[in-house]
């Protein structure tokens, strides 16, 4: 008799299998790295798919300049620690005007560093399947994405070209221009992710652990301090408090909670007592119910 | 089964963490109408999982109350149905995939609305399940689509069915209406070969056997949902197989390492096992089977692993490792169950490709045999598949392929059937047999070949391919050109659309599936003259890329020559010189190419004749320029 696979083993063997086909089927390929938890586990997945061999394809980051100075930290070690090729892609149009989240709004910073820059960066590298991270159960417009999505030669998700996905047979072909993100996550929910990153001792960055840090609060959302771009309305004083963070972005867009947890089993033990899903930290979410939607048609993840 | 509530969580995470590693994972999809609370079902199971988060219930009070249909009450169903579309119009359109798990497993729920129209999408959900949840309303009993979910459930091979009788608080939790109701069940479900079923009587809006034993059911001594769920054995079938494993990719970081990467689809393996590489048939021995955790005794199906032989040979993507000592069979025409899931109707003779495994063909289909009725089961006569239609038919591929039966194996016999010009996915397939036909037919080695035929004939044969609409020019170039041809003293013959529909092709009407074996046939008589020395002339109207791409494939590459005569519709239309424009136009003859079927004109023709601003004579010595420059003759 055989051992049954627990659903963590079936989950790593389903996403190694997705990340195979799309690297025999793809001329470019391309792994988008955010330097979050998502990120982190897919990267280890990637590491365990193709060893002996490295991952056939390279990292790319496609940077807003505002993400936590811990981020930049942790993605060089990452780099080093796993020999990948490390692109970053900053958007120049962005980089001349300023852009920033304060004098820009969070809509216009998200979309201009990250949905235009993402799909400047897959157009300069000339990639045609992009590894991203995302999972079905992050959102409602999230649970009928296909785990090969494809998009126009604009980017565009158009609801009507996603393909029926049967068995795990996956079809990989493109038209001209036509390129596609692969979501090897798709059928992992966030306490899959931490539960195997806990298992595999997968690297995170810090942030997501508990520690004192300055912080600013704004419309009920803690608001970390981290570096002196950051201008402080009058009277406000950046105060200690402990906290972490369930999700990683541009520092000014992602609030903070307030935990003890120091250890990742603490973390998820917060995590599975707590009563507000994980996407409630991601400020761009909250316009509309289907913002998500109309952000994906635009080609943001 | 809520975390909120779990003792164990709150003081010992540690412990906790380590029960939650060894979770079982059960994939189910959930089968029902639009009114059975299908999607108040799947709400009830994440909002009792404590999955249902504050923000995202912040978000159900208040579209409960806007767009609500429990009276202000929450509406569960509200927290599964997903893209604006969709909401306006109030029917979930595409299998939406939702996730909760207790404390001892996780589930991958595949949620498909069950109108007739969303079959491609209910096949969708249940390839992948390991069980199917079959919603009935007690108020209705067995109706039509009940047993159209049964007969698809049953035909994607899914063993183990749990009837929800849904919405018993409306008939007074009646043991006598769920009494009827599980037994006309039980004897349709023996009709079609599903036999381990489990009825459970609840209400899904009230909560009833959801989770715990319902006191309105006290007659009802089953188990709750959950608890099925939760104990029903997950009999991986694929484990108790034979050894079978697709090959992915081949690993070969540096020149001392090759091995090959997959995920294993049946049995297991272990280093020291005779292997056989299909279809080519080579054998050679496991050496290891390598993971980046480390090198594995032994491993199973639903592992992805890579694996080295001992022998040096010749294995590539699309390759199937096998245990030797019962491998796969070998075949390239086979029967099948087709399910279209294409807007274009299926073209039988169309070249389509096939994904199976890890291996991409190249497909043909033939005519259906019949196709089922998915609602009365009946067997009915048919000449092609609508979308969402399902067939019985026969079909070639190029190449051989390793498969075992759909019914043995879902992965090494499940495959889908993919357009070569769009190419997106328009069907699904489960292959059943092969057909004995392609062993018995053997080619006949032919002594005197092409080669031959053309050195006595002192040329180099070729099709020149004339296509363009109706009264376009063709044929009246093509005369031009063979008489040409015929005064240098080359060997021609023309083959003339409407000369070969008086003989050859008379059975053929001009219905999209029709035309596609009209050039079909042509072009493998065209082949035959190639084979016989001769330069064809093909004057055809010829209206799809992929049947002209059909004919170039079949020959070298510079036998085939197309010329595009292009003529604007107007044009065409204006000289009517067979009066078929003006028929078309009073609909005394349909299907008519240019007005009520397309022409896709070529992309690349070796020739582009306009003719608005060429007569026959010039074009004819545009096309002869074109076989000189093609070395076909001097």
């Amino acid at each position: 008799m055989t051992k049954s696979l627990t659903h963590l083993q079936r989950l790593e063997a389903e996403s190694i299998h997705i990340m195979r086909e799309a690297v025999a089927e793809s001329e470019r390929p391309v792994m988008l790295y955010s330097v979050g938890k998502d990120s982190g586990c897919m990267l280890h997945l990637a590491r365990k798919a193709f060893y002996p061999s490295k991952p056939p394809f390279p990292l790319l980051h496609v940077d807003t300049t505002w993400k936590f100075r811990e981020m930049y930290e942790f993605r060089e070690r990452m780099v080093r620690e796993s020999g990948m090729d490390l692109l970053v892609y900053q958007n120049e149009e962005c980089l001349r005007l300023g852009i920033n989240p304060f004098e820009h709004g969070s809509a216009m910073h998200t979309d201009m560093w990250k949905t235009e820059g993402l799909k400047q960066a897959l157009d300069h590298y000339g990639f045609d399947a992009a590894f991203g991270g995302a999972r079905r159960d992050e959102e409602k417009s999230r649970a009928k994405e296909r785990v090969f999505s494809i998009r126009s030669a604009q980017h565009r998700w158009d609801p009507k070209l996603q393909r029926p996905e049967l068995w795990s047979l996956y079809n990989v072909r493109r038209n001209v221009g036509e390129t596609m993100r692969v979501f090897p996550l798709s059928n992992w929910t966030e306490l899959d992710v931490w539960q195997y990153i806990h298992l595999e001792q997968i690297p995170i960055v810090p942030l997501y652990l508990s520690a004192p840090r300055p912080v600013v609060e704004r419309s009920g959302t803690l608001i970390m301090v981290d570096d002196d771009r950051m201008p402080l309305e009058p009277g406000e004083v950046p105060e200690m408090r402990s906290i972490r963070f369930r999700t990683l972005g541009c520092y000014p867009l992602t609030g903070a909670v307030e935990s003890t947890a120091t250890t990742l089993p603490e973390v998820i033990q917060e995590m599975l007592l707590t009563t507000t899903s994980e996407r409630q930290g991601r400020m761009i979410d909250h316009d509309s119910s289907a913002s998500m939607e109309k952000k994906k048609q635009e080609g943001y993840f | 089964m809520a975390h909120a509530h779990d003792d164990l969580l709150a003081n010992d995470i540690e412990a906790y963490l380590h029960a939650h590693e060894h979770k079982s994972l059960l994939r189910f999809i959930t089968c029902g109408s639009v009114d059975d609370g299908k999607s108040t079902l799947i709400g009830r199971l994440l909002y009792e999982s404590k999955l249902v988060f504050e923000d995202h219930l912040a978000a159900l009070e208040a579209d409960s109350k806007k767009v609500g249909t429990q009276g202000g009450e929450l509406d569960f169903a509200l927290l599964v149905d997903g893209l604006a579309a969709e909401r306006e119009q109030g029917i979930t359109i595409d299998v939406a995939y939702r996730f909760f798990s207790t404390e001892v497993r996780k589930f991958v729920v595949a949620d498909t609305p069950g109108h007739e129209q969303y079959t491609r999408n209910m096949v969708t959900g249940a390839s992948t399940a390991d069980l199917a949840v079959i919603l009935i309303d007690a108020r209705k009993g067995v109706l039509t689509q009940t047993r159209r979910h049964s007969y698809l459930v049953s035909l994607l091979g899914i063993r183990r069915v749990v009837v929800a009788i849904n919405k018993l608080d409306i008939v007074d939790y009646s043991q006598d209406v769920y009494d009827t109701i599980e037994a006309d069940y039980r004897a349709f479900a023996a009709q079609i070969g599903l036999d381990d079923i489990t009825c459970i009587p609840m209400s899904a809006l009230r909560g009833d056997n959801i989770i715990d034993p319902s006191p309105n059911t006290p007659w009802y001594t089953g188990p709750t949902l959950i608890q099925h769920l939760e104990t029903v054995p997950i009999d991986d079938l694929a484990a108790s197989q034979s050894f079978r494993m697709p090959v992915q990719w081949v690993n070969r970081p540096d020149l001392d390492f090759r091995g090959f990467s997959g995920r294993i689809v049946g049995g297991t393996v272990q280093p020291g096992m005779a292997v056989r590489v299909l279809p080519s048939g080579q054998t050679s021995t496991v050496a290891r089977v390598v993971t980046f955790d480390g090198d594995l005794t032994s491993a199973e199906a639903g592992q992805s692993v890579t694996i080295t032989l001992t022998d040096e040979i010749d294995v590539s993507r699309g390759d199937v490792l096998a245990a030797a000592s019962s491998p796969p069979a070998v075949a390239d025409q086979f029967e099948a169950h087709i399910v279209w899931m294409g807007e274009q109707e299926m073209l039988p003779g169309r070249p389509y490709l096939m994904k199976v495994g890890t291996r991409t063909v190249g497909l043909s289909i033939a005519h259906p045999k019949y196709r089922v009725d998915v609602n009365t089961l009946e067997h009915i006569a048919a000449k092609t598949l609508h979308l969402n239609e399902i067939g019985i038919c026969n079909i070639n591929l190029d190449r051989p392929i390793a498969f075992d039966a759909y019914a043995d194996n879902r992965e090494m016999g499940g495959f889908i059937i993919i357009d070569r010009m769009t190419n997106s996915t328009v069907g699904a397939g489960l292959l059943h047999f092969a057909l004995r036909r392609a062993d018995n037919v053997h080619w006949q080695a032919i002594e005197v070949g092409t080669e031959a035929h053309s050195t006595l004939k002192g040329q180099r044969p070729a099709v020149v391919w004339f296509t363009g609409l109706s009264g376009a020019g063709k044929s009246a170039i093509a005369n031009v050109v063979e008489r040409k041809l015929h005064a240098l003293g080359r060997h021609t013959y023309l083959l003339d659309g409407d000369n070969v529909r008086h003989g050859l092709n008379k059975d053929l009407g001009f219905t999209d599936a029709d035309r596609v074996e009209n050039i079909r046939r042509v072009a493998e008589v065209s082949k035959l003259m190639v084979d016989a020395g001769l330069l064809v002339l093909v004057s055809f109207i010829s209206p799809f890329r992929a049947e002209r791409r059909m004919a170039r494939e079949m020959l070298d590459a510079d036998e085939f020559i197309e010329v595009f005569v292009d003529t604007p519709l107007a044009v065409a239309e204006q000289r009517d010189v067979k009066g078929l424009y003006q028929k078309a136009r009073s609909g005394q003859l349909a299907n008519f190419t240019g007005i009520d079927s397309p022409y896709e004109p070529p992309e690349h023709p070796e020739v582009h004749i306009d003719t608005t601003s060429l007569s026959a004579e010039e074009a004819a010595d545009q096309v002869i320029e074109a076989l000189r420059a093609a070395g076909r003759i001097p």
